[in-house]
């Protein structure tokens, strides 16, 4: 809230970051300039692993290996062939960019910890090619590189460098921010342990994390770059394993969740280590590397007392903006909704082996347009099973899953849901820090196209505005537009798994697979989403519902499939399956 | 190459490989119980090494006053664990076990050391000292986090790697060290020398693996440490405590590696930072083992020792290149075919 006490402060804060920023090489002592240099240079390396690390969940130990790419580039082209150091830059752009895919397809598909250990790995190995090759000088590295050239003007007062740097690093963090903010952005917050919910809206998340890594890794190499032609001479050791650590080691300390953690994270470790680097030697009495051993002590204290790092803790200080409410927008472009003769969804024979256990077991069954059929069963019948197979998480062992007269049985989640099929989770699966808002419009992911560098440059704002309304108007549609704002995960379990749905709506889906929506709802919160589903009815939508909730499903319901044992138990009505003596049985062990 | 170089590089490389292998048990064995990557074993290896240089020139060696420093800093720990969960009975039991044991074992190594010892004897204290840093490395590092992910655990190892090597540079000093091989005959075996302090390491870790394997196969606790690698709730369920088997998990692991330190001073000068890339060699060699299955890992590092040795040879320059980047696609192969759980990232 904008209250009057804490505005001030706000704005207090933001001046005074401007007019240190400026005023620093005005009136500061060259020692200061020269810290305001490293702390921008540290910053624009360590905000590519805040959107790597803290925001898409990629964790690389290894970027001080592209922070030295750029850096040789530039020192060996422009030293052996005078190459102005402005085309060394894109060289050296190109260059990260190609050893990043190459990286980054070799690494980014491995999941969990495999991929912290890859960047170890050729974190080292780039540091000792640097050492070993002969043309970049082996351990000595290149000296007497160009001062850089700026408009006539030849940079090589640290003062105006100060300025380049800085303008660098402001727009890095410009451009980041925007991309966070934006359709490639969402689907990015979403590779945090969400991979799985991504793919289901449409995102090749493989590729994602490829994009970003080499986003990062064209910010480390500008730092680089920045680098070699401000020290005007480059050796390996600045980019070795230990700089690659001290760098994820500054996102972390900032806030990896935020851009400002970059700036801030960077700016305490190089004053930090400046602090420790003088003191330590008097205080122990004598010289040597010690001060890592705070920085290492420091790590396990933030890790174990404070994992989100300085910047949420700062920004409890900031005024919090009242969101804006979303303006109209023109909808976007919905699907062609032609009805073709024949089921929506046609189950032929679906059949799904797990080793000795056939847990689907030669299942047929039909959707119509414009019909709600439950599945239902008891525990371990196959019913979530039986779902992921439509839904393509799991792929099929025999049999065809056609939609609109296309067979979709082994296709990926990201091309079914190309082809008009929203669901949803049965463990709602939504970013928690994200609001409502932003996780709906997730689902309309597919329904635009802005890529990376549209977003960065604030080039997708039509596309963007279209698309938030088309949420709103989904979180209208199913009555939450009271919490349009509000982080998802502030919300009780009954409104998320209501958030869940209006994500799947803005995807514009001809079917809706709902994945066990009652489970854990309380009987008002299960009222009101039988009344939801109802209304969906009416608006002609066609639903699947997997179940195990009777008296709901019996509610809500046109038709019902009954399984058990991963084979069809019946099939009809819900008022004939309530009186079907098999179903029974199965249900209540006949008594 | 002739046959006689190939020989001696075969040698080099399984003596290497040996060395790598102790390393690379003591990582999925830490691995299996805690899921934390060791990137300080590494140190702990060095440590061995340099402690048995400092006691072989007759000095102290640095690590008593390390494990003071650390058991003061457990202690501390402890009395304010008892203190803020209101059990302050408990304190005399816990301060005894976490502060009381590791000083008295690193004044009794200050006292020894004033003494000329026999080798064996030297090796006796340097394993006492050098093991009794691990549980005290859990119990300040790991245990406060012990239910973090993964990855933060693997962030805060990387911290300990820091503090532990600047550490040793203050407790051991800048100048490497080598210690005096434990035999230097040799013999001939088909025309092949074949030097007696290779067997000893070969044979040391043979022993070390064999002696691992009988306790986790046939004794309580090491089925219990089994149990909870398996599954952390349902061990706690049972009535093992996870902080004791992450206690005891890295008292062997350290055991491990300062017998590594043991074995790998004769072969190589150490320096206060040489433990990093030796441990991540150790770690090529678990990862192949998938950091889950022992006789794969042991496998694996042989084979790190062997590429090594050969590299060496033929692009000197270029060794650690190799061995590196040997790494990634054997992560790649193992990162696909290891079932994975999103939720655990």
């Amino acid at each position: 809230m904008s209250s009057g006490r804490k505005l001030p402060f706000g704005a207090w804060g933001a001046a005074a970051f401007v007019v240190l920023l400026v005023g620093v090489p005005l009136v500061a002592p060259q020692f200061w300039v020269t810290l305001g240099n490293y702390i921008g240079l540290y910053s624009i390396v360590a905000l590519g692993l805040v959107l790597l690390t803290g925001v898409a969940g990629q964790t690389s130990f290894g970027q001080a290996a592209f922070v030295g790419l750029g850096a040789y580039t530039t020192a060996y082209l422009a030293t052996t062939y005078g190459v102005s150091p402005w085309i060394n830059l894109l060289v050296g752009l190109v260059l990260t960019t190609l050893l990043a895919l190459f990286n980054g397809v070799l690494t980014l598909p491995m999941r969990g910890h495999y991929l912290p250990l890859a960047t170890i790995a050729w974190g080292i190995s780039i540091y000792f090619m640097f050492g070993n090759v002969d043309f970049l000088g082996g351990h000595t590295g290149i000296t007497s590189i160009p001062a850089l050239n700026l408009f006539g003007l030849e940079l090589r007062n640290e003062r105006y460098y100060y300025y380049l740097i800085w303008a660098i690093a402001l727009a890095a963090l410009w451009t980041s921010n925007n991309l966070l903010d934006s359709r490639p952005g969402r689907a990015i917050r979403a590779l945090k342990g969400q991979g799985q919910m991504a793919e289901a809206f449409g995102v090749d998340t493989v590729r994602l994390k490829i994009v970003v890594f080499v986003y990062a890794a064209l910010l480390a190499s500008v730092s680089g770059w920045l680098y070699a032609h401000l020290q005007r001479f480059v050796n390996p050791s600045p980019f070795g394993i230990n700089q690659g650590i001290e760098y994820l080691f500054m996102a972390v300390v900032g806030g990896a969740g935020s851009v400002w953690g970059a700036v801030i994270g960077a700016t305490l470790i190089t004053l930090a280590k400046q602090v420790l680097q003088d003191v330590l030697p008097t205080l122990l009495g004598r010289s040597g590397n010690f001060e890592i051993v705070v920085f290492g002590i420091l790590m396990v204290v933030v890790l174990q007392r404070a994992r989100e790092g300085v910047w949420p803790w700062l920004a409890r200080l900031l005024p919090v903006r009242e969101p804006p409410p979303v303006p109209a927008a023109e909808p976007l472009a919905l699907r062609d909704r032609t009805l073709l003769a024949g089921p929506l969804l046609d189950v032929r024979a679906a059949r799904k082996r797990f080793g000795g256990l056939i847990a689907v077991n030669d299942l047929s069954f039909a959707i119509h347009a414009g019909e709600i059929l439950g599945l239902i069963g008891p525990n371990g019948a196959g019913k979530s099973t039986m779902f992921n197979l439509i839904s393509g998480a799991l792929p099929l062992t025999s049999g065809e899953v056609v939609f609109r007269g296309e067979s979709i049985g082994s296709r990926k989640p990201f091309a079914i849901a190309r082809r008009g099929i929203g669901r949803t989770f049965q463990h709602v699966k939504l970013i928690p820090q994200m609001s409502v808002l932003d996780n709906v419009a997730l689902g309309a992911y597919l329904r635009g196209d802005a890529g990376v560098l549209r977003a960065a440059f604030k080039l997708d704002r039509a596309e963007e505005a279209r698309t938030k309304a088309e949420a709103a108007r989904a979180i209208e549609r199913v009555g939450l537009g009271a919490h349009t704002h509000a982080a998802a995960g502030s919300l009780p379990l009954g409104k998320q798994r209501i958030v869940e749905i209006a994500r799947a709506l803005a995807a514009d889906p001809l079917l809706l697979l709902l994945d066990e929506p009652a489970a854990g709802l309380r009987f008002l919160e299960k009222q009101e989403l039988a009344a939801l589903l109802r209304q969906l009815r009416a608006a002609g939508m066609t639903v699947l519902l997997v179940e195990h909730d009777m008296d709901f499903v019996m509610g809500v319901t046109d038709r019902l499939v009954v399984m058990d044992f991963g084979e069809k138990l019946a099939e009809g009505l819900p008022a004939e399956i309530q009186r079907n003596p098999v179903v029974l049985e199965a249900y209540l062990g006949g008594i | 190459m002739d046959l006689q170089i190939f020989a001696l590089l075969v040698q080099d490389g399984v003596t290497n490989g040996a060395v790598y292998a102790l390393l690379a048990l003591a990582l999925v064995l830490v691995f299996a119980v805690t899921r934390v990557i060791w990137i300080p074993s590494g140190e702990i290896v060095a440590y061995g090494t340099l402690t048995l240089a400092g006691l072989q020139a007759g000095k102290s060696p640095g690590t008593v006053g390390l494990l003071a420093g650390m058991a003061v800093v457990a202690g501390s720990f402890e009395v304010y664990a008892c203190l803020s969960r209101g059990e302050a009975h408990r304190m005399p039991r816990q301060l005894a076990l976490w502060a009381g044991v590791p000083l008295a074992i690193a004044a009794a190594s200050w006292w020894l050391a004033t003494f000329e010892l026999p080798f064996w004897a030297q090796i006796l204290v340097t394993l006492a000292l050098v093991t009794a840093l691990g549980p005290l490395l859990y119990r300040i590092a790991y245990q406060p986090i012990a239910e973090a992910s993964v990855l933060v655990l693997l962030i805060v190892s990387v911290g300990v790697h820091f503090a532990l090597t600047g550490l040793g540079l203050w407790f051991f000093g800048a100048e490497g060290s080598r210690t005096p091989p434990f035999s230097a005959a040799s013999f001939e075996l088909h025309g092949v020398t074949v030097s007696v302090q290779s067997l000893l390491v070969v044979a040391t870790s043979l022993a070390l693996i064999t002696a691992l394997y009988l306790f986790f196969g046939r004794t309580l606790t090491g089925k219990a440490l089994r149990a909870t690698a398996l599954n952390r709730t349902g061990a706690r369920l049972v009535g093992i405590s996870p902080d004791l088997a992450g206690a005891l998990t890295f008292t062997l692991a350290a055991l491990l590696c300062a017998f590594s330190g043991v074995l790998i001073g004769p072969i190589t000068t150490v320096y206060y930072d040489s433990g990093f890339l030796v441990s991540l060699k150790g770690f090529v060699g678990a990862i192949i083992g998938g950091l889950v299955s022992y006789p794969l890992a042991a496998a694996g590092a042989l084979f790190v020792g062997l590429i090594e040795a050969f590299a060496s040879f033929w692009a000197s320059g270029f060794k650690e290149v190799i061995v590196f980047t040997l790494i990634v696609p054997v992560l790649l192969w193992r990162s696909l075919t290891t079932t994975h759980h999103e939720e655990d990232e």
